[in-house]
């Protein structure tokens, strides 16, 4: 164990450390994981040792994963305006997140205000949107880049703060 | 993949865009990005299990499966259809596996350095140049901390002359403000290219 290794040696700097132009991120770790790291794929049974995720898991009916629709951290939910709830078919959670996505909200900012986490979040959620109850849209994304009319928008509504 | 219910076509859901705010633990991530958002900064867990990342990385928490890491972002919104979202992310090369998820669509990263530990933004700027993210350098002034010039920084970082390096004061909304439009203008930058 390193216990001190945040702190640094002795007192005052003598100028910056360098950093090697190429080399560095990836490199010369033998065996570090390609950036393919595989989710455990939808036909893994379980989680072995689940520990603090049984309730999670639990919530989301023991799906893995969102499997029907892929939501991103960023993508933005609104609940649907017109659909009639059933709440009885709904797990208390998902009533929690129509109420908050009253207003459009990020999977993200869903996941920190329930106080669930984003994997779990994003089970729910395709649920509530393959039910008609929800709708979202996919952030920007590098097969979807920004447009220069997009990006003069971002620049303004930074400017206006 | 935008599910577009016809029946909600009066809804306007926004689309979202990212901007990533890296630096080692203590750099000013949080209050960066505290001081531009419309938001308190929310904190979110992400529950990282072991099939998400190299076991080799692991040097010390061998017998851990399942790892929590917590992630602050605020929010900005440009408009009724589009709102931007700024994430602190860590930046340690540890983290790696994080970026690759969170780097995914990003408009662009800050790379936020402190002077007093330089060293631990080395691995985001290695990432971020790798990955052909538009980034610029924001250099955070503690109050205790020894000015370097942006130059040194850009020499000591072996920077590509053309990413912006900057000195900021996270904890002020203008400063903030001002990095956050150069890295946009970097990115305007870029496309035009």
């Amino acid at each position: 164990m390193q216990a001190h290794n945040e702190i640094p040696h002795g007192g005052i700097p003598q100028g910056l450390p360098g950093r090697d132009a190429v080399g560095g991120y990836g490199a010369g770790s033998p065996g570090s994981p390609g950036p393919a790291a595989t989710p455990a794929g939808p036909g893994a049974p379980g989680h072995q040792d689940a520990g603090p995720l049984v309730r999670p898991y639990v919530i989301a009916q023991g799906r893995e994963h969102a499997d029907t629709v892929r939501l991103d951290m960023i993508s933005v939910v609104i609940a649907a305006k017109r659909a009639e709830v059933d709440e009885m078919a709904l797990e208390p959670e998902q009533l929690r997140i129509l109420e908050l996505c009253r207003r459009p909200q990020s999977v993200a900012e869903v996941s920190a205000h329930l106080d669930i986490p984003v994997a779990v979040v994003k089970v729910l959620l395709s649920d509530l949107l393959n039910r008609g109850l929800a709708l979202a849209r996919a952030p920007y994304t590098a097969k979807s880049p920004v447009s220069r009319d997009v990006l003069q928008a971002v620049l303004d509504g930074i400017q206006r703060l | 993949m935008a599910s577009s219910d016809s029946d909600d076509t009066q809804t306007i859901v926004p689309s979202a865009l990212k901007i990533l705010i890296a630096g080692g633990f203590g750099a000013g991530k949080t209050t960066l990005v505290g001081s531009v958002s419309e938001i308190a900064p929310l904190s979110t867990e992400e529950v990282m299990t072991e099939a998400s990342y190299g076991v080799d990385d692991l040097s010390g928490v061998e017998s851990k499966t399942t790892t929590t890491v917590a992630l602050d972002f605020g929010r900005i919104t440009i408009s009724s259809a589009l709102v931007l979202y700024l994430f602190g992310t860590p930046g340690q090369e540890r983290f790696w596996f994080m970026w690759e998820e969170l780097s995914e669509g990003a408009l662009g990263a800050v790379v936020l350095a402190d002077t007093r530990r330089l060293e631990t933004c080395f691995a985001a700027v290695d990432f971020f140049e790798r990955r052909g993210v538009p980034f610029i350098v924001a250099v955070n002034c503690f109050d205790d901390s020894h000015a370097y010039e942006p130059g040194e920084v850009r020499d000591a970082l072996s920077l590509d002359p053309a990413i912006p390096v900057v000195l900021c004061d996270a904890r002020e909304r203008e400063s903030s403000k001002q990095v956050l439009l150069t890295l946009v203008n970097r990115v305007a930058e870029r496309m035009a290219a």
